[in-house]
This record gives structure tokens, sequence and C-alpha cells, in this order.
């Protein structure tokens, strides 16, 4: 589903900021696989989501996804394939809009858009029905503007518009990491709800050794711009947090785990 | 009196249309656009010439909309192409459009005093010139606002709010913002110089100089407008750009009436577009210190 070649990235070259961010990062995903991507801060695995969702191009390497080569694609050519949830909440969501008017410009998600209304009734219901098993309350204000919603309560709504259009891909950039514990809890399991239902092929980066583990049938490790640990099968489903940091100190050749990856 | 506002509301409706033009791109598309600076000017002297060479005045305003519409393009292109920071592409095509407005007039100025004009058919009706122009600029308004309600209820149209608000998140959704932000810049610029005409005609010359501080005016208008008249939703919001128009209009009918020299209106539109925009920032002191002022007394 997605192909990835031996991506390079380097930020700020010829400078003084000069700073690698993948350097030669090679990986394949199978339909249905759901990657949980760990790595401490720098360690490229913001960069390497960015770069196959088009937000960057990358230096030389190929991404193919679902059998076609996106590398030289702008952002929103590729939006077609790809369903995404940021770490900022406020990314995701037009604020001074409606939420069925989020929905809506999410529905039609790499369509054209042409010049019908930009929502229809037929819509609004079937809004309505996706947002009630957030419970979340947001089925029954469907107009109101999202900049009126919590963190949470966006995130939320991201996830489902990141998936109202089944994408070939869904890419979740540390999209729990700006919530408060409960909160992240509750969109954690909502993403994990969705992935499964939908069967969809995810990566999902995140700082938190736990999340990592606990979801997903794969867990890869970046570590300055390379995958350091690729692990799946049984000996993912066997894996444990201490198991993890060892792997960790192993690569990173010292103590240097920071707490973000602990904690939380 | 009522001879002066009759005056300011036929202007008002006139420079609503320029209005709701700084309006697309000021609050929709979230772009400080200065190319209206040149565009209302360009619309006018395209009118102008076009009319005293003897051409239908409609066709003249209509090409005059035209011509807008592509300074618009010329100055979204600077900005997604060439990757100019807003601010500068606007000024940039403010500048060239001086050039240009003095080349397509060959002179800095134009009259239209002997010629006929968009408003002679409504004049023949029997209504004073003033009327005629209410008339027309009420048609003109009714017919804007409702095309601006349905185009941004549109997919194109809801692509182009949400650039304004955030690139990031329709770019997700697979929207060209190069595209959408141009869009949204020719529509702009095309009611701007639309207006530009209209009032060129209403006032019976087209000079190279009017545009000039007609960016101020325009927010002027949109601020006034939605401080008086509220935003509600976007009809109302539409609603209240015209009476924005309208009412500061009005406000320098009677400063004028009042005595204030013409030469000092642009520092005084300066001044008003200040205090209005600074409101909320006073408003958040004021309500801080009444808290603070509450909670003494409360506290003793």
């Amino acid at each position: 589903m997605l192909t990835v070649t031996n991506l390079r990235k380097t930020f700020n070259a010829g400078t003084i900021n000069e700073k690698t961010a993948l350097d030669g990062v090679s990986l394949q995903l199978e339909e249905g696989d759901f990657v949980t991507v760990i790595g401490g801060n720098g360690s490229g695995k913001s960069t390497l989501l960015n770069c196959v969702a088009g937000v960057h191009y990358v230096d030389s390497g190929t991404i193919m996804i679902d059998g076609v080569n996106v590398t030289k694609l702008p952002e929103y050519r590729r939006a077609r394939l790809l369903g995404r949830v940021f770490q900022d909440p406020m990314m995701g969501t037009a604020a001074n809009m409606g939420i069925e008017e989020n929905l809506a410009l999410a529905y039609r998600r790499g369509q054209r858009r042409g010049l019908g209304w930009g929502i229809s009734n037929k819509e609004r219901e079937l809004y309505q029905k996706l947002l009630k098993p957030l419970d979340l309350g947001l089925e029954n204000r469907l107009s109101a503007k999202v900049g009126l919603l919590s963190g949470g309560q966006r995130q939320a709504l991201t996830l489902l518009m990141a998936t109202l259009k089944k994408p070939k891909l869904l890419l979740l950039d540390e999209h729990t990491a700006a919530l408060d514990p409960k909160t992240a809890a509750t969109v954690l399991d909502m993403s994990e709800r969705i992935v499964r239902e939908n069967n969809l092929t995810t990566m999902m980066v995140t700082h938190n050794m736990r999340d990592a583990i606990r979801h997903g049938n794969r867990l890869i490790m970046m570590y300055e711009g390379k995958v350091v640990v690729d692990i799946s099968g049984e000996e993912k489903k066997c894996l444990k947090v201490d198991d993890l940091l060892a792997k960790f100190q192993q690569v990173s050749g010292d103590d240097e785990v920071n707490d973000r990856m602990l904690l939380s | 009196m009522i001879l002066i506002l009759q005056g300011a509301v036929s202007l008002g409706l006139l420079w609503a249309v320029m209005t709701i033009g700084v309006f697309i791109t000021y609050r929709i598309l979230d772009y400080a656009d200065l190319t209206v600076e040149g565009s209302i000017t360009t619309g006018a002297s395209v009118a102008a010439t076009l009319i005293s060479g003897g051409w239908n005045p409609y066709a003249a305003t209509f090409l005059a909309m035209i011509s807008g519409m592509v300074a618009g393009l010329a100055t979204g292109l600077l900005h997604t192409k060439l990757k100019i920071p807003p601010l500068l592409s606007g000024i940039l095509s403010m500048i060239a459009l001086y050039s240009i407005n003095l080349r397509i007039m060959g002179k800095a100025n134009i009259s239209l005093l002997k010629t006929d004009t968009i408003y002679t058919p409504f004049i023949n009706l029997g209504l004073g010139s003033r009327n005629a122009v209410i008339l027309f600029g009420l048609i003109c308004v009714v017919i804007l606002i409702a095309l601006l309600y349905w185009f941004f209820g549109t997919e194109i149209g809801c692509a182009i709010r949400a650039t304004g608000n955030n690139p990031n998140m329709i770019r997700a959704q697979g929207v060209n913002t190069d595209s959408t932000k141009i869009l949204g810049l020719v529509i702009s610029n095309g009611l701007v110089a639309l207006a530009g005409a209209l009032i060129a005609q209403y006032q019976s010359f087209s000079d190279v100089g009017m545009g000039i501080g007609s960016i101020v005016i325009g927010l002027a208008s949109v601020i006034i407008g939605e401080v008086l008249f509220g935003t509600r939703n976007f009809l109302n919001t539409l609603i209240s750009l015209v009476l924005g128009a309208i009412t500061y209009r009005v406000i320098i009918a009677l400063v004028l009436e009042m005595g204030m020299r013409p030469t000092d209106l642009r520092l005084f539109t300066a001044i008003t577009v200040t205090v209005a925009l600074s409101l909320p920032l006073f408003r958040g002191y004021l309500n801080t210190f009444i808290r603070s002022a509450k909670n003494e007394k409360g506290g003793a």
C-alpha cells in the first residue's frame, strides 16, 4: 500500500543549521497494516509523515502509495489518497466554519469542486449518524463553529473527517500529544476503532512508548533519520516497554531516553 | 440636509460594492490586498476612457470590471507563483497600476460631464440624478449580495473560505490553495474596479489619484458595518457591509458639513479605522478594570 524507498531529506542544506532529517529511509506497508512510529525529538518521524503527505518534497528516493508514484505530486494532489490528523488540534479544521461545513469539505476530499452546493441535506443526515457514536453531543450542533469546540472534540472531528472518505493511507501525526491524558486515551481508542472497522492502512507517530506498543500490528523506531527498529507479528504482541527501552539504548549508544517517551 | 444625506446614501451604495470586494480579501481570504488602491482607479479609467470614446456605458462598465479582475490575477500570480508576500504583491500591483491607469486614460483625468452614463436610463425615468443612483446602486447591491451568498455556499466558495481560515487543512482535503487565493483576488478586484467605474460615472470624472486611500475607506466601511450591524451569519454580514459603507459616507458628509476641511478627510478616516481596530483591545482593558474594581469592592 505504501512503499517508501531510500528517502533522504535535509533541511537548510549548506547552512549552519543544516539538519539531516531523513537519511535513507525505506519502508513497506501492506494493506491493513497499522504501524506505530516512535522516536525521540528530531529523529525524523514527523518529517517522514510530512514527506509522505507532500508537505515537504524529498531530496531523493521515491514514495509510492497504492501503486501511484507520488514523489513529485504536490500536497493537494496526494490528498485524494490520504487521510491526515495533525498534532495541533487547530490545524485539521477550519475554526470559523461550522462542524457540518468542515465535514462537507472533507467529504469532497480529492474530488473536483464545482458550483454545486457545498453541503446537501442528505449529507447532514449522514454526518449526524456518524457523529453520534463519538458521544460528544456534536450531532445536535452541526452548524456550530468548530472554533467553539475543545481540543479533544476538534481532534475527534478531524479524525472523522480524515476517514469520511476512506483513505488509502491514514497518517496520524502525534494526534493525541496536545490533549490531556484522559481525552488522549478517548481519541486514541476512537482511532483504533475507526481503523479496525474500515481496515485502514495506518501510520501513527507517537511519543508515547506504551501507546506505540498497545496499538497496531507493527512498530518502527527512528533514530537520527533512520529506521533502527522494526518489530511486527508475534514479537510485537509480546513487546514490553523495557524491551523497547533496551533496544533504544542499544541503538543510541547511551541513556538519552527522554522523559516524554516514558511518561504520559 | 436631506440633500446631503441623499448624496451620502447614493455614494455609500456605490462604495458598498468596493467594500464587499475588500471584505472578500481582508476577511474571507485573510489577505490584506493593496491592489484595490490601483484597481479602483483602473475600473474608473477604463470606463471613462471607453464611455468618452463613444462606447455603451454598460459595456464599458463590464470591461472595467474585467480589467480589475486582471489586476487581481496579477497580484495572485505574484503571490502564489513568485512567492512574494501578500502585502508586497499588492503594493507592486498598486504601483504598476498607477502607470497603467495613466496609459489607459492618456492623461491624468477624463471628464464625463457631457456623455451618457450607466445612470442615464434611470434618470430618464423621471427620477432625480441622486435617486437614480440610489435605485441603480440598490439593484446592484441586491444582485451582488444574492450572487455572493450563493457563491460562497458552493463547493468552490467553501474551499475559498476554508483557504482563508486554515490553508493547511484545506490542502489536506485536496484543494489547490494557490488557485483559491487567485480566484478570491480576481473576484475582489473585479468588484473594486466595478465600484470604480460606477463612482467615476457618478462624479462625472475619472482621476488618476482617486484610488489613494481607498483601502482605508474600504476597511473603515467593513469594520463600521461589522461593529454596528453584526455578523450573525453570512447574509447578515453582507448586509452589514452595505450599511457600513453608507454609514461611513453619512459620517463623512456630516463632519464636512460641520466644517471639516476636505483635505483632512483621510486623516479623519485613518483615525476612525485605528479606533475601530483597537476597540477590542480597549474593551479588554475596560473589562479587566471593571472586574478588578468589583473584586476590590467584594474584598472590602
